[in-house]
């Protein structure tokens, strides 16, 4: 079972998350002028890290907000949480 | 080889057993090879096996950077079926339980296939409906399947609780009675063993760390015992698919989850079929052993690690519960994980990629045992003839750039 650091809420249990998989995929800005691979790349291919990984959580169970960590795929260790928009959370 | 037989066995018997040959060489690789299969588990050493019985192409090593089986192949609940909802997976499936039913001939090797039965609940209107368009696409391909109401299903399974008064009350089920399970050790070890026989070395303890190319062409397979030369390269290694593709400088469309199964302590003898349930998410058999054998869905985050969370067994414990009371005091014995590789639209990845003389087999996600036989089939007349057979042509890579998805999720009934 993952500990999460929710950056507005604190450590909390996994169950409490939905998962959001891989950060940080930028939608193309013209994806009219795309080629299908090109396409299928943003769409389907992933970078799959075997190591440290960037991915994307909500707390569907408490805040409902959605953030950024980076967690290492082989030890589930993770730190680098990251806050959409760079708005930190206030401190308490 | 010598052949396994009542009399080798009685002419063994009179030495005490001290003298049966080795099932398989332990080979020092040679410079080169005609081909090297990446992944000593069942789809890999299926693909060795087929390349030596059905193209004559022996001159080929299996690296495998553990031991034989000890990955995915070693780690399922060994359910077989070829219930699919579509046409190109009934091929595929139906065509590998084809070959498990005659393998533990071919091979000499004993893989205890038994075809008991497996059965998919349906609980509500929703389930009964899908069940029915179900059942009539699988039987349109000429596979067996049917309907069951309660009553059948009660006689089949008694422990079940069919009451209708539970919360997901049992409305009816599918029924494939040629599927079932297999001993899953004994597939990777009897196509090991009819692959050594034909002269293919088999190297275990040999990680690969890299893929070199000449000219966008396969040219040597860099490894922990050295580097390889080969014509021909096939990568077979589930979780670590995306690992193998970034050595050769392409992306997969797909992520690595864990997928976790467990045991319980031995019973006597209580189901003697394999229950699948969709909606409450679970599947169990009983082994030889008298173990519950339970499995259910993948963890839901990225990982390499072999291990989930016990949130997933919770629930799927839960899940069995509501459908065998019976079951909620028996004790778990062992659980564990695999790393399966899931592809966007839950089918595999059997195909040529954009490196020319590289080939992959992935992608199975939740299912690839019930595959072994037909993937290994398939994969190797893709190797040989540098291009796919009608049956895997449709799992090519290039289907996530035209659109020509496989979309097994849910239409499979539950994961496998």
């Amino acid at each position: 079972m993952l500990l999460i650091q929710c950056p507005y809420c604190g450590p909390r249990d996994e169950s409490e998350f939905d998962y959001g998989g891989e950060a940080d995929i930028v939608r193309p800005k013209n994806p009219e002028k795309l080629s299908d691979a090109e396409w299928a790349d943003y769409v389907f291919f992933r970078t799959n890290t075997k190591g440290r990984f960037k991915e994307r959580w909500v707390h569907t169970h408490g805040c409902g907000r959605w953030f950024k960590i980076v967690r290492n795929t082989t030890t589930h260790e993770h730190g680098d949480v990251t806050v959409f928009g760079g708005v930190e959370p206030e401190a308490e | 080889m010598q052949r396994y037989s009542i009399f080798s066995l009685a002419r063994n018997a009179l030495s005490g057993h001290r003298n049966w040959p080795q099932a398989w060489r332990s080979p020092v690789p040679r410079q080169e090879y005609d081909v090297i299969i990446i992944g000593g588990g069942g789809h890999g050493l299926a693909t060795a096996y087929y390349l030596a019985a059905e193209h004559g192409v022996t001159n080929v090593a299996v690296l495998e950077k553990g031991w034989i089986g000890g990955g995915n192949t070693g780690r399922n609940t060994s359910i077989i079926r070829s219930n699919y909802l579509w046409d190109e997976s009934a091929a595929i499936y139906e065509k590998s339980l084809k070959l498990y039913e005659n393998l533990t001939s071919v091979l000499n090797f004993n893989i205890m296939l038994s075809q008991r039965g497996v059965m998919n609940l349906a609980h509500n209107e929703h389930d009964l409906k899908e069940m029915s368009r179900r059942v009539r696409a699988i039987r349109g391909n000429g596979v067996d399947s049917e309907i069951l109401t309660p009553a059948q299903i009660k006689q089949l399974v008694p422990a079940l609780n069919t009451s209708k008064s539970r919360r997901y009350p049992i409305l009816g089920a599918s029924l494939q009675r040629r599927g079932g399970i297999a001993r899953h050790d004994a597939v990777a070890w009897g196509y090991a063993r009819g692959a050594d026989a034909f002269g293919v070395d088999i190297i275990q303890n040999c990680d690969v760390i890299g893929i070199r190319r000449k000219g966008g062409k396969v040219s040597e397979v860099e490894t922990t015992s050295g580097a390889i030369k080969a014509k021909k390269v096939g990568v077979a290694v589930a979780g670590h698919a995306s690992v193998l593709a970034e050595m050769a400088g392409f992306r997969l469309p797909v992520d690595s989850h864990p997928l976790q199964a467990m045991v319980s302590e031995p019973l006597k003898p209580i189901l003697d079929c394999v229950v699948m349930s969709n909606t409450v998410h679970v599947y169990v058999s009983q082994s030889d052993k008298g173990e519950l054998v339970i499995g259910a869905g993948i963890d839901a985050f990225n990982s390499y690690a072999q291990r989930g969370s016990w949130r997933v067994i919770e629930s799927q414990m839960s899940a069995l519960v509501e459908l065998f009371p019976i079951f909620s005091r028996v004790r778990l014995m062992r659980t564990w994980g695999g790393i399966v590789d899931i592809c966007p639209d839950a089918s595999p990845i059997l195909s040529k990629t954009p490196v020319e003389g590289l080939y992959f087999n992935c992608g199975w996600g939740t299912g690839g045992f019930k595959a072994t036989p037909g993937s290994g089939w398939a994969f190797a007349h893709t190797i040989a003839k540098d291009e796919p057979h009608p049956i895997n042509s449709p799992f090519s890579l290039d289907r996530f750039i035209s659109g020509a998805l496989i979309n097994e999720h849910g239409a499979a009934a539950v994961a496998h």
